[in-house]
């Protein structure tokens, strides 16, 4: 058993002749909180999407416990998924389904425990997200702040060895996101699982993570322990960790001269 | 001036040229997603619960509606077939007239249509809004396979529903015909009950009614099924995919709906 429980192997990726990432490599320990952080559109929740084999790779490998995921057939993946729970960036909470029944979801589905110990399972994963007392509220019921709990809850159902976070911060007022901080960090360390965070907030990141990776460019820009990124001097790193306006990520999106459009503009009033 | 029409016609040439292997393509993921959600059918058996809860959302809630149209339907049919059979002496041929119109065609037919704009459109919009919402990747991500839990209990649904909303379709409407005819008009009560007795064939008319009904089904379920499923995960990509399975239900029931009674008829 290899220390790593996922390894991202010099991987490119794109899609309509964009290459999205290129020879991007990382490493995931076991039992280790390591977030992938960078722009928006800078493609981490594809890297998120890679490993979980749901798009395949150009070139290199992706492994999650020593399998090669795109090598795996549907049951392979399936096998594979089977180790992992994902919290989406809304949730995905089922609308058609209760709090309790979204919860029960992977376990009627995947399992055939009976239903007293699912009951008492799916009471335990809520009462861990603080959430035992809305097991039958309906999805539409819930804040933001909640369903993200919710949905927490159900990506642990399972006990899963891999935990991936798409965004968990994205959208959450402070108590929230102190509350999802906290659980992310502390659910981490009682099952001895390893998490994978995917987000572009610093702060929070930063408080919980053991390890991150920056992106940028489709390539992998800066890593390191979160203490180590707070003191580079790297541009990219400096700009995004301090939330600068202007650096190596442009203000502008790329145009022609502002000058000349205008000019051009106030010619064709003339006419 | 030969470069410029050169150019359009080029240019027009591709446009046309992409759009075909477009509809190619939609017709061959179709066909894909149709030989899927058969290979993963066996889920919507096993846990049957799954599939009734479906037969209600798409075929009980439907009822209204059908009921509803296939009285006045009926009346219509009753109207119009007395006003024309009294000019040569048969209005005592109402009944016939009414119960094969609907058997044979407007109780597949109009079923199928109004299916397609009630269920097909829930079918459509609540699966383009759950890959909106990526609660289909949710479930792919749990290692659940969405085709066997979420389309093919929806199809069998649909499969089931539609035989069974057309037959009552006719049923209604020949009442509708009825209170026409008999109370409102005075058509002789035993003539319309007798004549339709005699003259409406198990094999040949409600039996090839029926297998119009269930390949109706096959296609406006599965077409809503594709749509929501292929639909682009945005607002007006879920809207534009609930107007095109409207669009291409009615136009496919009304092709097959063809085809089906020239097979009937020839055989």
């Amino acid at each position: 058993m290899t220390s790593n429980i996922v390894e991202i192997d010099n991987i490119s990726f794109g899609y309509k002749g964009r290459l999205l990432h290129k020879n991007i490599n990382m490493v995931f320990p076991r039992g280790k909180v390591v977030a992938i952080m960078g722009g928006s559109g800078s493609g981490k929740t594809t890297l998120l999407r890679l490993i979980g084999g749901q798009i395949k790779p150009t070139n290199g490998q992706v492994r999650v416990n020593g399998k090669v995921v795109h090598e795996q057939n549907r049951k392979g993946i399936y096998q594979l998924r089977r180790t992992m729970g994902m919290l989406f960036q809304h949730g995905a909470l089922f609308t058609d389904l209760s709090v309790f029944d979204n919860v029960a979801f992977p376990m009627r589905e995947l399992t055939d425990l009976p239903e007293p110990m699912i009951r008492d399972l799916v009471l335990m994963k809520l009462n861990a997200v603080g959430l035992r007392g809305a097991h039958q509220l309906m999805p539409t019921e819930l804040s933001g702040g909640m369903a993200r709990r919710v949905a927490l809850a159900r990506a642990v159902a399972l006990d899963p060895n891999i935990i991936m976070y798409d965004e968990p911060f994205a959208g959450l007022d402070p108590i929230s996101m102190g509350v999802i901080c906290d659980l992310i960090r502390s659910l981490n360390d009682a099952l001895g699982a390893t998490s994978i965070i995917v987000s572009h907030d610093v702060k929070e990141t930063f408080l919980i993570a053991d390890y991150v990776y920056f992106v940028a460019n489709g390539e992998v820009a800066a890593e390191g322990t979160p203490h180590d990124l707070m003191l580079s001097t790297l541009p990219f790193v400096h700009q995004f960790v301090h939330g600068e306006k202007d650096g190596p990520v442009p203000f502008h999106y790329p145009a022609e001269n502002y000058q000349s459009e205008l000019l051009k503009q106030s010619a064709l009033m003339k006419i | 001036m030969k470069s410029i029409l050169f150019n359009r016609l080029t240019k027009l040439l591709t446009g046309i040229g992409r759009r075909m292997i477009e509809r190619i393509w939609r017709l061959g993921a179709g066909a894909r997603l149709f030989f899927l959600t058969i290979v993963y059918s066996g889920e919507s058996f096993k846990r049957f619960h799954l599939t009734l809860r479906e037969v209600y959302f798409t075929g009980v809630m439907s009822l209204l509606i059908i009921i509803v149209s296939a009285f006045f339907v009926g009346m219509v049919l009753g109207l119009q077939g007395y006003n024309t059979l009294q000019k040569y002496g048969s209005s005592e041929a109402i009944g016939v007239l009414v119960a094969l119109s609907l058997v044979r065609e407007l109780g597949p037919v109009v079923t199928a249509l109004l299916f397609a704009g009630r269920a097909g459109t829930a079918i459509t919009a609540e699966i383009g809004l759950m890959k909106t919402t990526e609660q289909l990747s949710a479930m792919e991500m749990m290692a659940v396979n969405p085709i066997a839990r979420v389309v093919a209990p929806r199809f069998w649904a649909g499969v089931i529903s539609m035989p069974v909303l057309a037959a009552l379709f006719s049923m209604v409407g020949v009442l509708g015909g009825y209170i026409v005819a008999v109370p409102l008009i005075g058509v002789d009560d035993g003539a319309f009950w007798s004549q339709m007795q005699a003259n409406v064939d198990v094999r040949e008319d409600i039996i090839n009614g029926v297998i119009k009904s269930v390949v109706f089904g096959v296609a406006c379920t599965m077409i809503a099924l594709f749509e929501g499923f292929d639909a682009p995960p945005t607002a007006e990509g879920v809207s534009h995919a609930t107007t095109r399975t409207v669009v291409i239900s009615s136009l496919t029931v009304l092709g097959l709906d063809f085809v089906l009674t020239s097979f009937m008829i020839t055989v």
